[in-house]
């Protein structure tokens, strides 16, 4: 049967930090609204709670705090919560699809606030389909809302301030890391102190987190990346090497360690299947994570009604994703009529300070987590990098040295970014590697937007029905 | 090359103990990973309890056949894709449920 549609003044998708503040701010300015995400309840993946059922681990973590007092202002704030629900669908105007624990549900607005979040990158190498092999954020999952270690001995390696933590979070949780491998030199890190600084907690736990591992004896290999990992009987055997500055592999010793898990993170890219699906203009930046909607200080984007925020408009980190939803709240209200000039300038003006303020950490983050010039071009040509359809660097090469001229070419002649993830793995690897061949990220552009968002069943999306009840249409005059 | 080895005993897959510490987790549930008895807690995700029981290669992908299993765990890049009582879903996303009927994702294995 076709569900309902209900109407809100504005819909949000998505339910980490940015989504949950812009509800709970057009609650708060009396706008009706509803919240979308297919997790259990709100805080996406930082501050993402703990599972029902478990009971509490000692002391709340500074996140789970933060995450608590988020999930609480939404849930008092009277917005509509549609949780465990997927969203296959967003359509102009704006309609919202969504399959959930009852059956589907249609959801309707003026307004749209895409709150979607990141993916996070890992660049191909042999081995990196091995089960064992999983990603930093996985691991950060695990560790936090599962409370479980990625295995018994773990090879932590990529970039950025996920390793430390997921490095510390294992040892802390009983487990062994055999060692942290660093795209970064110590200079890098070094050079990003001033932004650090602006949030002393988070450079203060950063510095527990290092005492931590450093206590543990677990090595810290620096302009290191990963070479290969290789199933063997006793484990995984992952091999790793020194990198130049642009992630290029050096001539040097390499290393090898037996583990049974390896976590790998290159950086986060920000998920923007719902502005693309709309097809708002976008824009590569590379310190961004990726191609990001243009959008203003309140997020709007060239599509009228609707914004994105969080880091899905650019990776900014946790702490300015919740200003960045509240500021797209207010506005989305004010551009609806229901929230006069006055009041819109002062509240934009406040969250946009504290975004700003929030922002300097989190880019300085992002920063460090930035595709790297060589990192691409290191893949070895036989390596999967569309792990969905099973296609390798060498297909994609070919498919450009054949005549393709943009990543949506190359899709459509070697299944690449066409299988279930719908490009969210691999694309901006297989954008990167297009790039290197057709002059740049912008020529290689981007997957265009497709639904379904996220892999549903027809039945799903149909939900019961009889079959009587499906309309005949009248035929057509002879 | 140099080869900083872990205890091969605990580098093996499979051995048991990843849940960490002490702290409670929901109550004791037990459900089937392609007809093999797997025990759980409520509150943890199939993928999470089936990588606890040593259980890792949850399907063949479709070209190469090669095995495959969890690794973005939030439900983004349909690795850990499986057949929950005939249902296609990703394990790192469902919660376990006793009884649940669990059969490995590859293509071609449905009901």
């Amino acid at each position: 049967m076709t569900p309902t549609v209900r109407t809100f003044d504005v819909l949000v998708v998505g339910g980490g930090p940015a989504g949950m503040t812009a509800a709970t701010t057009v609650r708060r300015h009396g706008g009706s609204v509803a919240l979308i995400d297919e997790n259990s309840d709100g805080g996406g993946q930082v501050y993402r709670p703990q599972p029902r059922g478990f009971a509490p681990a000692g002391k709340p973590s500074a996140e789970q705090r933060v995450g608590d007092r988020l999930r609480n202002a939404l849930a008092s704030s009277g917005a509509d919560t549609f949780f465990e629900h997927k969203v296959w669908s967003v359509a102009p105007g704006f309609r919202v699809d969504a399959v959930g624990p009852h059956g589907p549900v249609a959801l309707a607005a003026p307004r749209l606030v895409a709150a979607t979040g990141t993916s996070e990158r890992v660049i191909p190498f042999p081995g990196w389909t091995t089960p064992g092999v999983i990603g930093l954020a996985a691991a950060t999952i695990l560790l936090k809302a599962q409370r479980m270690l990625p295995g018994h001995a773990t090879l932590v390696a990529g970039c950025g301030p996920l390793l430390i933590a997921v490095a510390a979070g294992i040892v802390k949780g009983g487990g062994r890391v055999a060692a942290v491998v660093d795209i970064a030199s110590r200079g890098e890190w070094l050079g990003r102190l001033p932004a650090l600084v602006s949030r002393p907690d988070l450079l203060a736990r950063g510095m527990r987190w290092m005492a931590t591992l450093q206590a543990a004896g677990v090595p810290i290999l620096r302009r290191h990346a990963i070479r290969e990992v290789r199933e063997t009987s006793s484990g995984l055997d992952a091999v790793v090497g020194p990198v130049d500055p642009d992630g290029a592999p050096r001539s040097g010793e390499t290393r090898s360690f037996t583990v049974d898990s390896v976590t790998v993170g290159n950086g986060l890219t920000p998920a923007s299947d719902v502005s693309r699906v709309l097809r708002a203009k976008h824009r590569y930046e590379c310190v961004k994570g990726g191609w990001v909607a243009e959008t203003d200080d309140c997020g709007r984007t060239s599509v009228a009604g609707l914004y994105v925020v969080g880091d899905g408009a650019g990776i900014a980190g946790a702490a300015a994703a919740e200003h960045h939803g509240a500021v797209a709240g207010i506005a989305a209200l004010h551009d609806l009529g229901r929230l006069d000039m006055t009041v819109f300038r002062h509240e934009a003006e406040r969250m946009g300070a504290k975004l700003d303020r929030a922002g300097r950490f989190g880019r300085a983050m992002a920063g460090m987590m930035a595709i790297r010039a060589a990192q691409v071009a290191a893949i070895p040509r036989d390596t999967l990098v569309c792990r969905c359809e099973d296609v390798t660097c060498a297909e994609i090469e070919q498919a450009v040295d054949d005549g393709a001229r943009e990543v949506n070419q190359v899709k459509a002649w070697t299944r690449c970014g066409m299988g279930p993830c719908q490009g969210r793995t691999c694309g901006d690897v297989v954008a990167e590697i297009v790039a290197r061949r057709v002059g740049g990220r912008e020529a290689a552009g981007y997957f265009t937007g497709r639904l379904p968002l996220r892999p549903v069943s027809l039945q799903a999306v149909v939900g019961d029905y009889v079959y009587a009840d499906i309309p005949i249409p009248k035929a057509a005059p002879l | 090359m140099s080869s900083v080895a872990a205890n091969d005993d605990d580098a093996r897959a499979g051995a048991h103990g990843l849940r960490i510490g002490a702290a409670p987790r929901g109550r004791q549930v037990s459900f089937l990973f392609d007809g093999r008895p797997v025990t759980a807690y409520e509150g943890e995700s199939i993928a999470g309890a089936l990588a606890c029981a040593g259980i890792r290669t949850l399907r063949a992908s479709p070209r190469s056949g090669a095995p495959r299993g969890m690794f973005c765990m939030m439900g983004s890049c349909q690795e850990c894709v499986v057949r929950i009582d005939g249902r296609i879903a990703p394990a790192c996303q469902e919660p376990v449920r006793e009884g649940l009927d669990v059969r490995s994702g590859t293509i071609g294995n449905g009901p």
